[in-house]
């Protein structure tokens, strides 16, 4: 270390290069600044040189494109894409906000008055239209109060940023007027523990949106098997003034059919999350700040290190991170939002758990690190990355993909998370302690459609969040996954499907799935409660990628492209709830819909895509299900 | 609005360096100057203010006269257009009928021409009544440079390079919006024509939620009905332009 005082490294010589190329080429350090090709610290972003940061192709470097980060957001060049670009903003000042330290807060119970009741409580004010079909067979036990509205909260400590004006989730109800939290509060639930929450909308009223956002909501509880009318559909959504009581059973699915009373155990999920849902405007409402996390535990995945699969204790070693990439309008200092853009909207600046590239301190032990992209269109591809040692393989385990764990730990070095995917991993910092790594984003993406092909070479893509090893040793009663041979197992997919559907997701001048374009009351077909379907999911086009989600019930992946989904070097293989449709992927899916009757969309969740239509709608029935092969 | 500061920088680790640096120069960040509402920026980026002639032959400003202060509705076409253009035109003819004495009132839909150069006001004209075109809905066109800006401004274009030279490909959606309400959205115009309507109201004055939701009901109910009398269906499906 004290060599490196006197000694430049590479990278630091490439900067001074650097430097002497823009003296010669006579641009100042204010335009670089401006065009956001330089750091807050007044230095360049690495590996960018002169030629590069004016938009020469990319220098290929063996069989990895290496692309400069800051200018890997298309500026008016491509598609409606406009020249916004982020002022610089310090990264690494902030902590990572955790519910282990408290800074990011968990939801709490507390007394509802009214009291909730199965038929919609209109004259009090909710706007259900719906009753609750669960409600007397999974009595709720915990109730919650959760109320949207707008606030200020600080993304940065960096003094050059201001508080940014967001809408978010206030834990309990407007009356008890307690601040915003985004990403939400974290619910913290167990199976067989059903719960309520009362859901206000005290947005501010049209106008007052600071650009961008409708006062007008629907809560999806993503990936949860919830009743239709607690799921928080698209055209479920409420006003201004309005509340809505959302039922969530916590069950197992097979509860009612397969596996009565207790549902099936290999039908459990562990990291699901919510998010507005309102349709057309579920992107710009995402964005504006309404999401957050939702764990279920059991008596396997239970919290705690000391018993059932002995995972890293919650919340001590279990962390939920929420990823997401914003653009700050240097014209006003608030986040700012692509209205006029159908290809997908890219932020420049990235977020963990609401802060900007924050810092989370560690002990030298196995962690569970729970990830979720909610985009708006964003693809990830998450190394650990050393920068002291950029050639390192630094692996960790994946437990899950989506909401439901694998089958075993797989060993990766990089997991790839679109739009609304989960990643559930364990790092182990053991032997670690003085270290520090980032979680880098090294998929290049250029444009709202999705990955534009390659990655960054390690230390040139995106550092997300850096991680410090140097909190106390500590016990750790952590199973090491190597060690663990199995988790739930995944249930048979020998069912023979009462019908297999086949679906197109594709560009017509507008999104549309199977030629055809969504509307609210378009049942599209219509789904026999209990049964097996096979689904082909199809990406028609090559440019578009679709993170595609089912409402209500996950999938097994039968195959991608005709050949088994693969466990290396990315884990495809598993239950999962959105499929992540690449150029012209093709995934064959199998499905079981149990227990709950109703309407449920299938979407791409590029919420711009969703907000363009590229949705439909199914109904689960008892009576009249079709055999549309291609609805 | 936008923390005005100076800042003296220090040479310090760079963002992802993290460490080891040499010592760089002090760097001033400049102040930013934020004079600039959200409403504005939208119309600086959004809603440019370029000269139109309308089908009537009359001079406009996109922004000034069409947008500023306005519930509008706006979508692109071509008159020699074969494939979208006739039947999104003849949806939206049923739209403009479902919103009944709201266009023209309180609710202006424009449709700009993407091909300026054939599209005269005379051309539009006699494209208007083609369609049965009722009043408060004018189309649009103008100078080729000033037709480009507002297809990319107002997000009528694609990435895809390929397909984005292709006019077909965006006579697709219809946007509706309120402009002093900063409430955008877009839906494809070939949609059932109720489930436009209720996507346009999306952007409506928040005093008229009610009346909407009655208009809407109405709009639904009566469509049931025609379903039940095997009357013909109500929305064309189109046949699309291909495959990319």
């Amino acid at each position: 270390m004290r060599l490196l005082k006197y000694r430049l490294t590479k990278r630091q010589r490439d900067v001074l290069k650097n430097r002497q190329e823009l003296i010669k080429a006579g641009i100042s350090r204010r335009d670089l600044l401006k065009l956001g090709l330089m750091t807050s610290a007044g230095v360049l972003v690495d590996g960018l040189s002169v030629s590069k940061a004016f938009g020469q192709v990319a220098a290929s470097r063996g069989t990895t494109t290496t692309v400069p980060r800051s200018t890997s957001q298309s500026c008016g060049t491509r598609g409606s894409s406009l020249c916004v670009i982020s002022p610089p903003i310090q990264p690494f000042l902030d902590l990572l906000p955790t519910p282990r330290d408290g800074t990011w807060r968990v939801q709490t119970p507390t007394a509802l008055s009214p009291a909730p009741t199965a038929a919609p409580n209109t004259a009090a004010g909710e706007g259900r239209t719906i009753a609750h079909q669960a409600f007397t067979q999974f009595p709720p036990q915990k109730f919650y109060a959760v109320t949207q509205k707008a606030g200020a909260l600080s993304i940065t400590s960096d003094p050059t940023i201001a508080p940014q004006n967001l809408w978010g989730f206030a834990i309990g109800t407007p009356e008890q007027n307690n601040p915003i939290n985004v990403p939400g509060p974290l619910y913290v639930e167990r199976y067989n523990v059903p719960i309520l929450v009362r859901n206000y909308n005290r947005l501010p009223p049209e106008g007052q949106n600071g650009g961008f956002g409708k006062p007008s909501v629907t809560t999806h509880l993503h990936n949860g098997h919830t009743p239709s009318e607690s799921d928080g559909n698209p055209c479920n959504y409420f006003e201004i003034g309005q509340f809505y009581d959302q039922h969530y059973p916590n069950v197992l699915a097979g509860i009612n059919s397969t596996h009565p009373g207790t549902g099936d155990i290999q039908e459990s999920m562990s990291t699901l999350w919510y998010h507005d849902h309102r349709v057309d405007f579920t992107s710009q409402n995402t964005y504006k700040g309404l999401a957050g996390m939702y764990l279920l535990f059991n008596d396997f995945d239970t919290g705690d290190e000391l018993t059932g699969f002995h995972l890293p204790s919650f919340p001590q070693y279990d962390i939920p991170m929420v990823f997401n990439d914003k653009v700050i309008d240097p014209g006003t200092g608030q986040i700012f939002f692509d209205l006029f853009n159908l290809d997908g909207v890219l932020g420049d600046r990235y977020l963990v758990n609401g802060k900007v590239q924050p810092v989370l301190h560690v002990s030298p032990r196995r962690y569970r690190f729970r990830w979720l992209n909610t985009g708006p269109s964003r693809f990830h591809q998450f190394f650990l990355t050393d920068l002291t040692n950029l050639s390192a393989n630094n692996t960790f385990w994946q437990i899950s993909t989506d909401g439901n764990l694998t089958d075993k730990p797989y060993q990766v070095s990089s997991a790839r998370v679109a739009v609304a995917e989960r990643v559930d991993v364990i790092v182990d910092f053991t032997g670690k302690a003085g270290k520090t790594f980032y979680i880098e984003n090294r998929l290049v993406q250029n444009d709202g459609q999705g990955p534009s092909g390659g990655l960054f070479a390690a230390g040139q893509g995106n550092l997300l969040l850096k991680i410090v090893v140097d909190g106390p040793v500590v016990n750790d009663n952590s199973q090491n996954p190597a060690n663990i041979t199995a988790f739930y197992g995944f249930p048979s997919t020998t069912a023979t499907p009462r019908v297999t559907r086949n679906f197109t997701f594709q560009n017509r001048g507008d999104w549309r799935i199977n030629d055809k374009i969504f509307a609210c009351d378009d049942i599209r077909f219509r789904v026999q409660r209990n049964s097996v379907e096979i689904w082909n999911w199809q990406n028609e086009g090559s440019s578009w990628h679709h993170p595609v989600h089912m409402h209500f019930e996950e999938f097994q992946t039968l195959s991608i492209n005709g050949q088994a989904p693969a466990t290396s070097p990315l884990v495809q293989k598993g239950r999962k709830d959105v499929a992540r449709l690449e150029s012209r992927d093709n995934q064959r899916l199998f499905f079981r819909f149990r227990d709950f009757l109703g309407r449920y969309p299938l979407h791409c969740h590029n919420v711009v895509h969703e907000d363009h239509a590229m949705m439909l709608h199914l109904e689960i029935v008892d009576s009249g299900a079709d055999t549309n092969t291609r609805p | 609005m936008s923390r005005m500061s100076r800042r003296t920088w220090l040479g310090m680790a760079g963002a992802a360096a993290g460490a080891g640096l040499v010592g760089l120069p002090q760097l001033q960040r400049e102040s930013r100057a934020a004079a600039l509402t959200p409403r504005d920026l939208i119309r600086q980026r959004n809603l440019p203010n370029v000269v139109l002639t309308t089908h009537e032959g009359e001079q406009v400003r996109f922004y000034d006269d069409l947008v500023k202060d306005r519930f509008v509705t706006i979508n692109m076409v071509y008159t020699s257009c074969k494939t979208t253009c006739p039947l999104t035109t003849a949806n939206l003819v049923r739209v403009q009928k479902m919103l009944g004495d709201r266009v023209g009132r309180d609710l202006s839909m424009y449709s700009i021409t993407l091909d300026p150069e054939h599209d005269t006001p005379e051309v539009l004209n006699s494209y208007v009544k083609t369609f049965g075109v009722g009043s408060g809905w004018k189309f649009l066109t103008g100078k080729p440079e000033d037709i480009e800006l507002l297809r990319r401004r107002l997000g009528f274009a694609w990435a895809n390079q390929e397909m984005d030279r292709n006019k077909d490909f965006h006579t697709g959606n219809l946007r509706y919006g309120n402009e002093p309400l900063m409430l955008w959205g877009a839906v494809p115009g070939m949609a059932e024509p109720e489930w436009v309507s209720e996507c346009i109201l999306f952007a409506d004055w928040p005093q008229n939620r009610e009346k909407d939701r009655e208009r809407i009901a109405q709009l639904k109910s009566r469509k049931a009905s025609r379903a039940e009398s095997g009357a013909n269906p109500t929305a064309p499906i189109a046949q699309g332009h291909g495959h990319h």
